[in-house]
């Protein structure tokens, strides 16, 4: 039996049937979650898709931030569940404050649509532990508000605390500068990806679900999508539903995933 | 005509800035263009954003504290904005007359 996975569906959401169709490749029954219900079906986890939510009006991500489904999302982050935001769904993230930061304007004030390269900072959370060390990815990014920033102190706190998941990098997997091509957006220290301090909660701006297949010029998206699907299965089979008497015992470092 | 005054209607403008430090390459990108108009002695430009909105209210502390509200958890991210509130005037409603 596969394990469910939701897929959020906001008014604008225009990356969910790509991701759903990732997420069955990698092996879970995707479950689209509609914004107007607070009710997220028992899922073993979410993923926040790309697209613009509720047209990007104001901030990008920041209206989303107070639609029922998302209430329902804070809560089940905060009991430990499994919360990935792609794109859009990492400003979604930002924005209601379940991720440290903030996405600003790209530096170049372009839209960026192409491939990037990115690297794993850490290869032992839910979402990454499928990695090999060292890998750098491949995939497309698709964003006009990408540029990571917080403020010293903070990133600071994330290099120490490994908050970090993942930067943008050259092909040989040198971290990008603030500048230049391999850093598409002008996102501070290169941050494409950061991951809570709890490491349940994590986003990133490129789209694995883009790189799902050799077809598509990558399939290295699907390393981090099975990921967290395998994370989300061993989870669901380990302990108690999340919400319903605590955070489920499975992690990767204990199962020996982890390098 | 000595209506009772129930509400008033206060209007307000909420202005949202890039905090200082925080890079704003709208703000960069108007001053990139000066040069070409011809333009001098114009620097530190920076672009946001203005919120026009009416509130009805008993009065007017009322009406800025539910305004300060919306803009902390809405329409300003803190992290990276900052904003000011500019008021624009009011309008009171009576019960009872025409027009209320």
């Amino acid at each position: 039996m596969s394990v469910r996975v939701g897929v959020v569906v906001f008014p604008g959401s225009n990356c969910d049937a790509d991701t759903a169709w990732a997420l069955a490749r990698a092996g879970a029954e995707p479950v689209e979650l509609w914004h107007e219900h607070a009710d997220l079906a028992g899922v073993a986890a979410v993923v926040l898709p790309g697209g613009f939510a509720y047209g990007d009006y104001l901030r990008a991500g920041v209206i989303a931030r107070f639609s029922p489904v998302m209430r329902a999302v804070a809560g089940y982050a905060a009991a430990g569940g499994l919360v990935l935001g792609i794109c859009n769904g990492f400003q979604v993230l930002a924005e209601a404050g379940l991720l440290p930061g903030a996405l600003l304007r790209n530096r170049s004030l372009r839209f960026v649509c192409r491939d990037v390269t990115i690297r794993a900072e850490r290869v032992d959370t839910f979402f990454t532990y499928r990695v090999p060390a060292g890998r750098v990815l491949r995939m497309p990014v698709a964003h006009g508000e990408g540029c990571y920033y917080a403020d010293e102190a903070t990133l600071d706190e994330l290099e120490r605390d490994g908050g970090v998941l993942f930067r943008y990098a050259d092909d040989e997997g040198n971290p990008a500068g603030v500048e230049g091509r391999d850093n598409p957006n002008g996102s501070l220290r290169a941050i494409a990806g950061v991951i809570n301090a709890a490491g349940n909660v994590a986003g990133l701006m490129p789209h694995p679900e883009r790189a799902a297949d050799i077809l598509l010029g990558s399939d290295d998206g699907m390393l981090v999508l099975r990921s967290l699907v395998e994370s989300a299965a061993a989870r669901a089979q380990d302990g108690p539903a999340i919400g319903e008497g605590g955070a489920a015992r499975f992690t990767p470092r204990a199962a020996g995933m982890g390098r | 005509m000595n209506a009772e005054i129930v509400a008033t209607r206060f209007r307000f403008a909420v202005n949202v800035l890039p905090k200082d430090g925080i890079l704003d390459p709208q703000g960069r990108a108007v001053e990139q263009s000066l040069p070409h108009l011809g333009i001098a002695g114009i620097g530190h430009v920076r672009v946001g954003r203005r919120v026009e909105l009416a509130v009805d209210a008993p009065d007017a502390a009322a009406a800025r504290g539910l305004v300060d509200e919306l803009a902390r958890e809405l329409l300003c991210n803190p992290m990276i904005e900052q904003y000011a509130i500019e008021v624009l005037g009011a309008i009171s409603a009576a019960r009872g007359e025409a027009g209320g």
